[in-house]
């Protein structure tokens, strides 16, 4: 730790950021409260009678701007300033700015009758600010919990660092604990732990107080007492020696393999139904990986391969398929699927693939429109049964198991495998000649050229490959749900796809990986569930600002590239030697 | 004068002319309907150091872009080693040994060094070879060597430079086309790029340069042509070029009163 210099006074700037994130705290607590999302969330109870998921929608704001407005830059070669009673105080002013805020917007709602345009204009939302106390109330209270709040967020600033760690990682436990409680309680029924959430969750949901205590002070103390060893436990690692970390790596992926097998064993219904859809987005997001991620193609119509491999599948298999029904087995249609999804993606890509950037997002959306719209259409309702779609696809029936949609852990088991297809040549593909043809492409489509790599057939490629994972996706979501409807393809899905590659971190595989599994798992598919269910039509705007935070704070994903962080350590340690070094550096360039 | 087969008097540090390696004959290109070059002649000679001066908009990157296969003539031929090559695809040319470091020395920015050179070698299968000439490089640019792992975009002018070189002489070129190479370099770092691009042609490779720092190219070339609007109004030897009065006018901003 570097020594620091006594708190500083307050300056000018100093009012300015407090009145800058003062505003924008209040600003995010009004929009989040004209959205509905206080009244709609306050159903579901986190810890209970004192707090539901409503307010926590509000209460997070003013704590994290709290602690954003005192944060500061450690600035190399100046002593930064002791964190003290300045930093609480401008904590306390921008929650209370914020507080001001939701209070102003009571008192507007209690003076004026705005609910023509703005639909959460209501008494509701009044009640709710209110505590259902009168407006006079609800003014003073949230003037006062703006500003403890904001306290609280500077206070991990001025706490010592332990202590704050501790603090926030039992906060962040008592949040993930209270609201993924289904999710809990489902993993601990299969471990036969029921004891624990009996304990833990109040009879009607939500934590008791009780519970939340020990939880925090059990948290916090784990917390306290295993400071450090995390990194000691990750020096240890680097000092291995490469054929030791080797297998310690391998030995991580092995168990990490075999607890992904058993997992589901120990899962009901509803998590395993999850698991499967998780894992049908993990197998489009690898596939539109590699055409976006890898060769740079904006491919906003990635559902159409989706839609092509579930109608493939329906038609093969489906004895209700109004046009032909073999009714074929799975593995024979699967790779019927392949060379379809192969022939679609040429089709397609053909046309498309000479275009470059926007117009090539707007041409493949169409595209993506119009497979669909092609599905919905009368013209080929005899064939695809247009609207009604196809109905009563079979189980896949693997000869020792039938994987069907009332038994999601099969489809977990299957979509696993598919998975492990598409991880493999997501991998291989990668370090291959076309992978590097392909990174050339999205780099400079002109050097690749000129480097004497066919563009338009590497593009291609991937178009093709990508079309072929997404079929992959589609036969076995047509195979799980037992029946296929345009309805099913719609246009968000190639939008949410995207999301999911681009906030997993474009081109990294295990990025991609986290990310499907974060979003889809937690916020769930356009029209999947996940993990937290109430959040129901809040999940595009969440979607959305997820995308946009990311593409400001960190374009390179949830999960950068270890080779990146890599370099940046690098690109440190060699400005360090070039700061140093500078003028024999120069000379050695001019003589060489 | 726009004949460059035939030898020039001054000749004397020009190769032996045998068949040339890379051969416009009345090369004439479009745009559309807009006329660029118009029936230009150009012959490289193996282990040859020649530039291609002019102003802007002369024609001289659709020169590279043509012999590249990039632009396909709409008249006259594209000769590689005798052998008519107009309509063949670039990939066919980069086999048979013509490579261009493009303009602004575009590296693939966000890939390693390591995955530039071997891109450069894109379409070779020689594994050996390949290692054999990627050890070449870093023994011509120890640098390249030290950056490998290192993003590209990340690498100071100078070493982007060399990993572009590096980059393009990892598919074995005959000739290597250059395209304005000390575009965007520090004023030092031109006179090391131009010291670098000699140390290559004494190697033996045959050089086509499209420079705007007219004396400089001339300095280190074996011959110069001049284009002007399409057209090779100029050929002749660099010494000559040096001197010659209406391109020092133009050029080389050559108004001393020396």
């Amino acid at each position: 730790m570097n020594e620091l210099a006594p708190p500083r006074q307050i300056l000018d700037q100093d009012w300015r950021r407090i009145l800058q994130f003062g505003s924008l705290c209040a600003l995010t607590l009004v929009f989040i409260a004209l959205i509905g999302m206080p009244v709609q969330l306050d159903t579901r109870i986190l810890i209970r009678r004192h707090l539901s998921l409503g307010y926590l929608s509000l209460i997070w704001i003013p704590m994290i701007m709290g602690y954003l407005v005192s944060k500061e830059l450690v600035l190399e070669g100046i002593i930064s300033a002791k964190k003290g009673p300045r930093d609480l105080l401008a904590g306390a002013l921008t929650g209370m700015i914020g507080g001001a805020g939701l209070s102003l917007l009571a008192v507007l709602i209690n003076n004026f009758d705005l609910r023509d345009p703005l639909l959460n204009w209501s008494p509701q939302t009044l009640e709710q600010l209110n505590f259902g106390n009168g407006i006079g109330f609800g003014i003073g209270i949230w003037l006062l919990i703006g500003g403890a709040l904001g306290i609280f967020g500077s206070a991990l600033h001025v706490l010592p660092a332990l202590t704050a760690k501790a603090v926030g990682v039992a906060l962040m436990t008592v949040a993930l604990v209270s609201i993924l409680e289904t999710a809990i309680t489902d993993l601990l029924e299969g471990f036969r732990l029921t004891f624990i959430t009996d304990s833990l969750y109040a009879k009607r949901g939500g934590l008791s107080v009780v519970s939340t205590i020990v939880l925090v002070v059990f948290v916090a103390l784990v917390t306290v007492l295993a400071a450090g060893q995390g990194d000691a436990l990750r020096v240890k690692y680097d000092a291995l020696d490469a054929p030791r970390r080797k297998s310690a790596n391998l030995t991580m992926s092995f168990a990490g393999v075999i607890a992904l097998l058993l997992l589901p064993l120990f899962l009901g219904k509803i998590m395993n139904e999850l698991l499967a859809n998780v894992g049908l987005f993990v197998l489009l997001a690898l596939g539109l990986n590699i055409v976006v991620g890898l060769a740079g193609i904006l491919d906003l119509g990635y559902v159409a391969f989706f839609a092509v491999g579930g109608y493939t599948t329906a038609v093969l298999t489906s004895p209700n398929s109004p046009w032909i029904s073999p009714e074929l087995h799975f593995g024979i249609v699967i790779l019927i699927v392949i060379v379809i999804a192969a022939m679609i993606g040429l089709a397609v890509g053909a046309p498309v693939i000479r275009m470059r950037g926007d117009y090539l997002a707007i041409v493949t959306l169409g595209f993506g429109e119009i497979i669909r719209l092609l599905f919905l259409s009368d013209w080929l309702s005899p064939y695809f049964g247009g609207a009604q779609g196809i109905t009563n696809i079979p189980p896949v029936d693997l000869g020792f198991a039938e994987v069907k949609g009332s038994d999601p852990r099969s489809v977990f088991y299957l979509v696993l495998f598919f998975c492990a297809i598409a991880i493999y040549i997501s991998w291989r593909l990668q370090g291959s000649r076309l992978g590097r043809a392909w990174m050339a492409i999205r780099e400079d489509e002109k050097v690749a050229e000129a480097m004497g790599i066919n563009t338009v057939n590497a593009k291609l490629m991937a178009f093709v490959v990508g079309a072929i994972l997404a079929s992959f996706s589609g036969a076995v979501f047509a195979a799980k749900v037992g029946s296929i409807f345009p309805s099913s393809f719609l246009i968000l899905v190639s939008i949410i796809i995207l999301v999911v590659v681009i906030v997993g971190g474009m081109g990294n595989i295990t990025g991609v990986i986290v990310g499907a599994v974060v979003l889809i798992g937690v916020l769930g598919g356009p029209k999947q569930p996940g993990l937290l269910q109430e959040l129901g039509t809040f999940k595009l705007l969440i979607y959305g600002a997820l995308l946009v935070f990311m593409m400001l704070k960190r374009p390179e994903g949830l999960v950068p590239n270890a080779r990146r962080s890599h370099e940046l350590h690098q690109e440190e340690f060699l400005q360090d030697a070039w700061l140093k070094g500078i003028v024999d550096d120069d000379d050695e360039e001019v003589t060489a | 004068m726009t004949d460059s087969t035939t030898p020039t008097p001054e000749a004397d540090q020009t190769p032996d002319k045998g068949t040339a390696l890379l051969e416009f004959r009345k090369v004439n290109t479009h745009y559309g309907a807009v006329h660029i070059l118009k029936d230009v002649d150009l012959a490289i000679y193996p282990g040859e150091l020649v530039c291609l001066l002019g102003g802007n908009a002369s024609g001289k990157s659709t020169t590279l872009k043509t012999l590249l296969g990039m632009v396909t003539p709409t008249s006259g031929d594209v000769v590689l080693d005798g052998e008519i090559v107009n309509d063949k695809p670039i990939s066919y040319r980069v086999e048979r040994g013509i490579t261009m470091v493009p303009e602004n020395r575009r590296l693939f920015k966000r890939l390693s060094v390591l995955e530039n050179l071997q891109l450069g070698a894109y379409l070779r299968s020689d594994k050996d070879g390949i290692a054999a000439d990627m050890q070449h490089i870093f023994e011509l640019f120890p640098r390249v060597e030290e950056r490998l792992g290192q993003k590209a975009g990340t690498l100071s002018g100078g070493e982007q430079q060399m990993v572009a070189i590096g980059r393009a002489l990892m598919s074995r070129p005959r000739v290597l086309l250059m395209d304005e190479p000390s575009m965007g370099l520090a004023p030092a770092l031109v006179q090391v790029n131009f010291e670098l691009i000699e140390q290559i042609h004494e190697d033996g490779m045959a050089i086509f340069m499209v420079e705007q720092n007219a004396n400089m190219a001339l300095s280190i070339a074996d011959r110069g042509w001049v284009i002007q609007t399409g057209r090779v109004v100029l050929d002749d030897t660099a010494d000559v070029l040096l001197v010659h009065p209406e391109l020092r006018a133009s050029y080389l901003g050559g108004r001393d009163e020396r």
